[in-house]
């Protein structure tokens, strides 16, 4: 039973949770591998470095981030009292930026002039962007050549930011294969490059990093929901992409007795195989770097997906949502296009608070599990991005040109 | 006695090097790759690695990449890559065939399935791209006992106790991969090669073949005078990419250039 494990000591030293995880690379990667996770374990345990980090966190990304009792849409839902994480007001406008200061950290101190990185959505590439013009690292960004299409405010931000966007033409022109430009980059040039990944997957150590950096999220939230109500949450809700933002709401959380639910894009609806949700409907594989769930035919060919929201459109998740899955520690399940953009419109409406496409997908969860707790009860859901950047796709949608 | 030994052996007493040319399999056809396949023997080819095609095939160039596209549209399995060995082995009972790819089709096949099927069709050897020796035991032990040969990539980033490592899990031969980059990079330095292969050989007895960036008949001649083997992919699927209009033709055109190959690397040695 998942009651007795200790997570911390997930993953071990080969960087698995249980079966999933591990790392699945060419040969010339390795050793840059090895090497990023002795330095990490190092830094790790290093208090000057991780003051370094949190210093940064408080003053350039202006953590902590509140923790917001959502009266008025408690009260509409009737049921459990809503607080939402607010990761939307980090700097640059979601949570991606906790991961990225702490890998640059990284970068610097590992002496990699250059740093690289995969996006899907845009919010990875901008808030890589964002540390390497503070540190005056040269960037390029991989990006799908769809989604550049689809994201275009996000790729002129990289180009003030002064890095360079790489569209990316092969495969399904989405987030996958920019990731698997950015491995072919780095894999080129690993001499000299740090490889940023933006999520809680790939080879080992990326999922325990991103999650280290990442929890930053679920210790704020511990200490600012026992302050504000003198109790544990009932349940945590986040919507799971790679699953960063929810691996770092979850995990200091995750030895408690509290319900959490993780929230994978539904796309037109799981049963119409247009989704992204690797979980609900995947299959056990390896793909970049990792073994976990993914969106495959019976072949083994990776399936092109479809989710509204470009941050969620990808066929895997990280190894140690796999494994919380196969445990049942953690609950999960999809929300379609439709659900997500009508807690996009809600949210706005009710609390003036405008939510991030993969961020409404936890909220069209919350819509549909408050309602069965009692008003005594507490949920924290994951904010984790703002929705500026997907006016676009809500316009178009409503037929509107703007 | 596995086709891979007793090629490497009969090379060794002849004075020779292995020349190993890498298709895909299903480019752009199951049948055309039937009869490259022959073409590619007649030719000179010792070995023959064939590639799985993937939907993501991180560690190739756009090259192979668009190869593997063209394999996947022509509905490649990776059974029809089996059943497309079985058929070359109606013909062929001596040539070596590798099949080389990346985990992800393997491991939907699940490894035991795959190793059984691969035995029946007449594969002698396995190369999975992403799939290093710490994550592969279980692998290893079920290609051992179907009498497959798996075989590794060393890098130019390898170090030796990695090498060791390496050598020890791996069988047949050992790939190093001769530039840090995609398959079908740009230039290889021959001198650097034969550095590394000194190391390696310090630690690995396995025969050692040399890949990426070996374009035409003078870097495979260079390449030959320290490698075993000497692979030769990209520059043969260009080949088929520009005969995609005449696929009939692309056996032939493929063999010309492979045939230079030969040619080339057998004058070198001799002259040595």
């Amino acid at each position: 039973m998942s009651k007795d494990i200790v997570f911390s000591q997930y993953p071990d030293t080969g960087g698995h949770f249980e079966q999933f995880g591990g790392r699945f690379v060419s040969e010339t990667l390795m050793a840059a591998l090895q090497e990023l996770e002795q330095v990490y374990m190092r830094f790790r345990n290093d208090k000057a470095f991780q003051e370094e980090f949190f210093h940064d966190l408080a003053q350039y990304v202006g953590r902590p981030t509140p923790l917001y009792h959502a009266q008025r849409w408690s009260n509409e839902l009737g049921g459990a009292q809503i607080y939402l994480k607010r990761e939307d007001l980090n700097h640059t406008g979601a949570h991606k930026v906790n991961n990225t200061i702490g890998q640059a950290l990284l970068a610097k101190h590992t002496g990699k002039p250059r740093v690289i990185a995969e996006t899907g959505a845009g919010q990875h590439g901008v808030a890589t962007a964002t540390v390497a013009a503070r540190l005056g690292l040269k960037c390029q960004v991989y990006m799908g050549a769809e989604d550049v299409e689809r994201q275009k405010i996000n790729v002129y931000r990289m180009k003030l930011l002064g890095a360079e966007v790489i569209p990316v033409h092969s495969g399904s022109a989405t987030l996958k294969d920019a990731m698997n430009e950015a491995m072919r980059d780095w894999v080129t040039n690993v001499d000299d490059t740090f490889y940023i990944i933006g999520t809680v997957a790939g080879p080992h150590p990326y999922p325990l990093l991103v999650r280290d950096f990442q929890s930053i999220i679920g210790r704020e939230a511990r200490e600012q929901i026992l302050a504000q109500t003198g109790k544990l949450p009932d349940a945590l809700v986040a919507c799971v992409g790679g699953g960063s933002n929810a691996i770092g709401l979850f995990h200091p959380f995750l030895e408690d007795d509290v319900a959490i639910y993780g929230i994978e894009a539904g796309g037109k609806g799981v049963d119409t195989g247009k989704h992204a949700a690797a979980l609900s409907a995947g299959r056990t594989g390896v793909l970049h770097g990792n073994c976990t769930y993914l969106i495959e035919d019976e072949d083994g060919q990776i399936i092109p997906t479809h989710s509204i929201s470009a941050g969620l459109d990808y066929p895997g998740v990280g190894p140690e949502h796999a494994w919380l899955k196969e445990i049942g520690r953690v609950k999960y399940d999809a929300i379609t296009d439709e659900e997500a953009l009508a807690a996009f419109r809600e949210l706005t409406l009710v609390e003036g608070i405008m939510p991030a496409l993969e961020s409404s997908h936890a909220l069209a969860y919350v819509k549909k599990l408050a309602p069965t707790m009692n008003k005594d009860q507490s949920i924290i859901v994951n904010l984790s991005g703002r929705g500026d950047k997907d006016i676009h796709t809500v316009a178009a949608i409503d037929g509107i040109d703007v | 006695m596995n086709r891979i030994d007793t090629c490497f052996k009969a090379l060794a007493e002849a004075g020779k090097k292995a020349l190993i040319p890498f298709i895909t399999a299903g480019d752009p056809s199951p049948e055309i790759t039937l009869k490259l396949m022959h073409a590619m023997v007649e030719a000179g080819a010792d070995i023959i690695e064939l590639g799985v095609p993937f939907s993501d095939p991180m560690a190739d160039g756009p090259v192979i990449q668009l190869a593997s596209e063209r394999a996947l549209a022509a509905g490649t399995t990776t059974q029809v890559v089996l059943d497309t060995v079985a058929k070359f082995r109606e013909q062929d009972n001596t040539t070596p065939v590798v099949l080389m790819g990346y985990l992800n089709p393997v491991e939907a096949m699940g490894y035991e399935t795959f190793a059984h099927n691969a035995s029946v069709a007449g594969v002698d050897g396995v190369l999975l791209v992403d799939l290093p020796p710490e994550e592969s035991r279980q692998a290893t032990q079920l290609f051992a006992a179907k009498n497959i040969k798996h075989i590794f990539l060393l890098a130019p980033t390898t170090t030796p106790e990695r090498t060791a490592l390496i050598a020890k899990a791996g069988s047949g031969y050992l790939y190093y991969v001769s530039l840090k980059g995609v398959t079908g990079s740009a230039t290889l330095d021959t001198e650097a090669v034969a550095k590394q292969l000194e190391m390696i050989r310090k630690h690995a007895q396995l025969p050692i073949g040399v890949g990426f960036g070996i374009s035409d008949a003078a870097s495979a001649r260079a390449i030959a005078a320290t490698a075993d083997g000497v692979v030769v992919g990209s520059a043969l699927v260009r080949r088929v990419a520009e005969n995609l209009e005449q696929p009939e033709q692309i056996p032939a055109k493929v063999a010309a250039v492979l045939a230079e190959m030969r040619a080339a690397m057998d004058e070198g040695i001799k002259h040595e």
